[in-house]
């Protein structure tokens, strides 16, 4: 049999594909690799991973599964796909946790080294699954892949434990062979990666290597497939998850400011990324500060705000609750700064690595006394550069905090980013204070650091080393306009008023909410978040049998957009999907008495397509 | 090139009424450090006065400086902050013994190991004044206050070891009742790089009133009070007829110069890399029957953390030069979608 395998290519419009093993096999690197392969192709793509909290869990036990999970299609999508087609399970327990979302026929991988007795066991399985019959409404392919790949190995020299680290990229191989993924980029990947050790280089290739010729030479295989390039609007794109997009759009904010940028920020997940990629670009005038605690975390942030910088403090699940005095004593100081919720699941540290949206109400009501604060939130992972330079744009005209949500699952999937222009970044403009504003009845000229810009009620930012402007301020209430310490009754009052008023002012100069309405339904799907995705894929499913449904998402929370009011009023029926108990709902209806349909989901993961059509399946036909 | 003008006390003095309790010693400290900041050539605006909460912490908005009153425990972080990113301020922070060492202390012993430029001004009263008189985690064991009327059962805090044990690379005592010795301590902790830790002892005259009297008091200064000089022999007493001499046991001990002779004791040295000497006087007075040292424990050489931050800074623009966004954006693979 030659290499040049000649077996017939079928042509898919979409494939998902979900890799699963124990959480040291490296699911995560085989499924980021297949994606960026399949985005070099051009395809659209969308990702999921999903690994257990713990970092070594039990080898071979259910708890230790991780999995990832990739859409790639030929066309334009939204969601990594409701279930996979194509299930790769490294051990017995990779198989038991994943094989219940695989519809029948779908395409079944087994690493078949891995099923003896103990690790059945381990899985919960009485007998075989590879050799009872039990899988036989899929089409099920046995690999020996540990026993291959350790044969590839043989030659370096590898004790047998390390080779076998390799299997992963032997299976990586088998299914870009299959699906007819690029290995140019892989093979250069393995080198850059693992360029420290060249055994490992070696082993990861060969088994590479072998996993492709496997596919085309053995006889288990009927057919490659292969999914043509998509069509995304013209331009260069690249393939970022949610938390590389936060951070970029972060340094490209700081950039149109031409300011420098300050992270404080304790380690936690899934923020910790973040981190992680600031800490790299210290030639982008970035300062990453891994502080002692959250608490400090966001408190050197203010301080550098103080002095002059963007001050960003990045967190997720318990990290928000540790923040929140600051935030308060933010809203108070009027200064600008950035705090990112990467929210998970809840209460406590409740599910950490899985996802969540139920921060919202948190951070919009979270602090004592009444301490108002915009809210921005993040739809897809490429959205998160838009949020935040939205975020510290916000921040630095309205000299405020600003909070940024993403989730768990916006963070870690990846998709495609069109790399903008530099014409194309937002302009941000700020200007510092440069001379007294205020002349006192004896004639004196001072500097009074409470006395508001008209237009945008934010208050003067006057940077120490500025002579003449020296002033204190503090958490204490302050004096309208000198900024003094003031116990006044009515002045309370009316520093709460204009915080308020400051905040609320925000949505002149936001867009309008966009209504995606091609032929006045009855029904509004309206999100926010990261539940963006499922909600266009399940839309557009339902447009193509013939339903009418209009379709909004929300990027701002706080202050809502003017128009929000109108756009609630034209529908008869509003479905607001959340992956939590209702906040967003909580929020319109407290906000604007309508009553909206709620669709909740609490369980660590995103919807499925399929749940947000039946919802409104049964709303479009009760309104017929 | 600007002429520098002589400042005076009152350039540095805000237009704010002072509120604290008549007879604090917090007057006597704000007038020290107004006094001393002209002697030091401070520019107002170059100056950062950052506190925390508690009666101290109102210091800030007494101070014709920049000024952030921020929240209970925490000035130790926001300064940290505005001293790595702005290296060209003289930042101080201010607070009492509960909000630096209580709510506050993981923020203190942070900022002291990673030698953040900055002088550390900690209040001691051992009390809380603002909350009107609780046991602080200064209070000596058996302390009856309004929560603890059978007595204190917590073990206090030696601030001074504490501030040893944290890393930190200047660590000094005072009190407020010698303005020269107050401004000679502010002085050497200002002219430190990196972060200086000032332990004050202050009389808080409603709620725990006399609380040093018994070593700074004047009659009770010579036999208990015991004044460290850099390059001097550690000597106290009437005649300094007393000097601390090592002890074979490995720690030191208090003997009479006169029986055990001069040569027996031992020469202060702050700038000492070792800090056992230093811990070891920073025990001293534990017992009431021993003096208790003021002055500087240790003043040692520590890069501090805001030049290592510049340094790696430097370093990657030389190598990579001022980082550009489309260079960025094009760091991973990327491919095109034609028209
Ligand atoms: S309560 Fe004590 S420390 Fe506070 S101002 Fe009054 S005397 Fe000073």
């Amino acid at each position: 049999m030659t290499l040049e395998a000649d077996k017939a290519k079928i042509n898919l419009d979409s494939l998902v594909i979900r890799f699963a093993g124990d959480s040291g096999d490296g699911m995560q690197v085989t499924g980021d690799r297949f994606t960026a392969g399949s985005a070099i192709l051009g395809n659209d793509v969308a990702t999921f991973p999903n690994y257990p909290a713990e970092i070594r869990a039990p080898a071979g036990t259910i708890a230790g599964v991780s999995a990832f999970q990739v859409q790639i299609a030929d066309h334009d999508i939204y969601t990594p796909g409701d279930f996979p087609t194509v299930l790769v399970a490294m051990n017995p327990a990779a198989l038991k946790a994943n094989i219940a979302d695989l519809p029948p026929g779908g395409v079944v991988i087994c690493n078949s080294d891995a099923f003896d007795q103990r690790s059945l066991e381990k899985a919960g399985y009485a007998a075989n699954p590879l050799e009872d019959g039990s899988l036989d409404i899929y089409k099920l392919y046995g690999v020996p892949i540990t026993s291959l790949t350790l044969e590839a190995c043989k030659g370096i020299g590898a004790k047998p434990r390390d080779a076998e680290r390799s299997k992963n990229f032997f299976a990586l191989g088998l299914v870009s062979w299959l699906y007819d993924r690029p290995y140019q980029p892989t093979l250069d990947f393995i080198r850059m990666r693992y360029a420290k050790n060249s055994q490992v280089v070696e082993a990861n290739t060969l088994a590479f290597n072998a996993g492709r010729y496997f596919g085309e030479t053995a006889e288990v295989f009927e057919s490659s497939y292969t999914v043509p390039a998509s069509k995304l609007p013209p331009g260069e794109y690249t393939n970022i998850t949610g938390n590389t997009a936060l951070s970029w759009g972060l340094i490209a904010a700081a950039r149109q400011a031409s300011l420098p940028m300050f992270l404080g920020s304790y380690p936690i997940t899934p923020a910790s990324d973040i981190l992680h990629e600031l800490s790299k670009h210290k030639a982008f005038d970035v300062t990453t500060f891994q502080a002692e605690d959250e608490i400090a975390a966001v408190c050197s942030a203010l301080g550098a705000a103080f002095g002059g910088a963007i001050g960003v403090t990045t967190t997720s699940g318990p990290g928000i609750d540790l923040k929140s005095e600051t935030v308060g004593l933010a809203v108070s100081l009027e200064l600008p700064l950035v705090i990112i919720d990467i929210q998970r699941g809840g209460p406590s540290t409740g599910l950490p690595t899985k996802t969540e949206q139920s921060d919202l109400l948190h951070v919009m009501f979270g602090r004592h006394g009444e301490a108002p604060v915009p809210i921005v939130a993040a739809a897809t992972p490429a959205h998160c550069f838009e949020a935040a330079t939205e975020a510290v744009r916000i921040a630095l005209t309205y000299r405020t905090p600003v909070y940024l949500l993403s989730d768990g699952y916006l963070a870690n999937g990846a998709e495609p980013f069109r790399i903008p222009a530099e014409a194309e970044l937002p302009e941000i403009k700020v200007e510092f204070a440069t001379k007294a504003n205020k002349v006192l009845p004896d004639g004196r000229e001072v500097f009074w650091p409470y006395l508001r810009d008209e237009k945008t009620l934010a208050r003067p930012w006057a940077l120490p080393g500025t002579k003449g402007l020296e002033h204190r301020i503090g958490g204490i209430e302050k004096a309208d306009g000198s900024g003094n310490i003031s116990y006044d009754p009515l002045n309370h009052e009316l520093m709460v008023q204009v915080r308020q008023a400051k905040v609320e002012g925000i949505s002149k100069d936001l867009p309008d909410l966009e209504v995606d309405d091609p032929d006045q339904a009855n029904v509004l799907v309206m999100g926010w978040g990261s539940t963006y995705g499922t909600i266009v894929a399940s839309v557009n499913n339902l447009r193509q049998s013939g339903y009418s449904i209009a379709r909004a998402h929300l990027m701002y929370l706080n202050p809502f957009p003017r128009n929000l009011a109108d756009v609630l009023s034209k529908y008869d029926k509003v479905l607001i999907p959340e992956m939590n108990s209702g906040q967003l709902a909580f929020l319109i209806r407290s906000k604007f008495l309508k009553n909206v349909t709620q669709l909740n989901k609490i369980q660590g993961v995103p919807f499925k397509t399929s749940e947000i059509e039946a919802a409104l399946i049964t709303m479009a036909t009760e309104s017929k | 090139m600007t002429t520098i003008e002589k400042l005076t006390r009152k350039d540095f003095m805000s237009d704010q009424e002072v509120r604290w309790c008549p007879g604090c010693g917090d007057y006597s400290i704000l007038a020290a450090v107004q006094l001393l900041l002209p002697e030091l050539n401070a520019e107002k605006h170059n100056t950062v006065f950052i506190s925390g909460i508690g009666c101290a912490a109102r210091f800030p908005y007494y101070m014709n400086t920049y000024g952030v009153h921020s929240i209970h425990g925490r000035a130790p972080a926001v300064a940290s902050g505005l001293a790595i990113t702005r290296p060209d301020l003289d930042v101080w922070v201010i607070g009492g013994d509960g909000d630096m060492l209580s709510i506050g202390g993981n923020h203190l012993i942070h900022a002291l190991r990673r030698n953040i430029n900055m002088v550390v001004v900690m209040f001691n009263n051992q009390i809380y004044g603002l909350t009107k008189g609780q046991y602080s985690p200064t209070s000596e064991v058996g302390k009856v206050t309004k929560s603890s009327p059978f007595g204190s059962a917590d073990q206090p805090f030696n601030p001074i070891s504490l501030a040893i044990g944290a890393e930190a690379t200047f660590v000094a005592r005072t009190h407020d009742m010698d303005r020269a010795h107050m401004q000679f301590v502010l002085k050497k902790a200002h002219e430190h790089k990196g972060a200086s830790f000032v332990e004050i002892y202050q009389n808080c005259n409603v709620f725990n009133d006399g609380a040093f009297e018994s070593i700074t008091g004047k009659e009770n200064r010579q036999d208990k009070l015991l004044i460290l000089q850099d390059g001097e022999p550690i000597l106290f007493g009437k005649d300094n007829a007393y000097g601390i001499a090592p002890d074979p046991s490995g720690g030191i001990r208090i003997v009479e110069v006169a029986k055990e002779g001069m040569e027996h004791v031992l020469v202060h040295d702050a700038k000492k890399k070792d800090p056992s000497l230093a811990f070891a006087l920073s025990r001293l007075g534990i017992s009431n029957e021993e003096p208790r040292p003021i002055g500087i424990f240790r003043d040692i050489e520590r890069e501090d953390y805001g030049t290592s931050l510049l340094t790696q800074q430097q370093n990657v623009l030389q190598k990579q030069g001022k980082g550009a966004l489309d260079k960025l954006f094009r760091s991973q693979s990327t491919w095109v979608v034609e028209e």
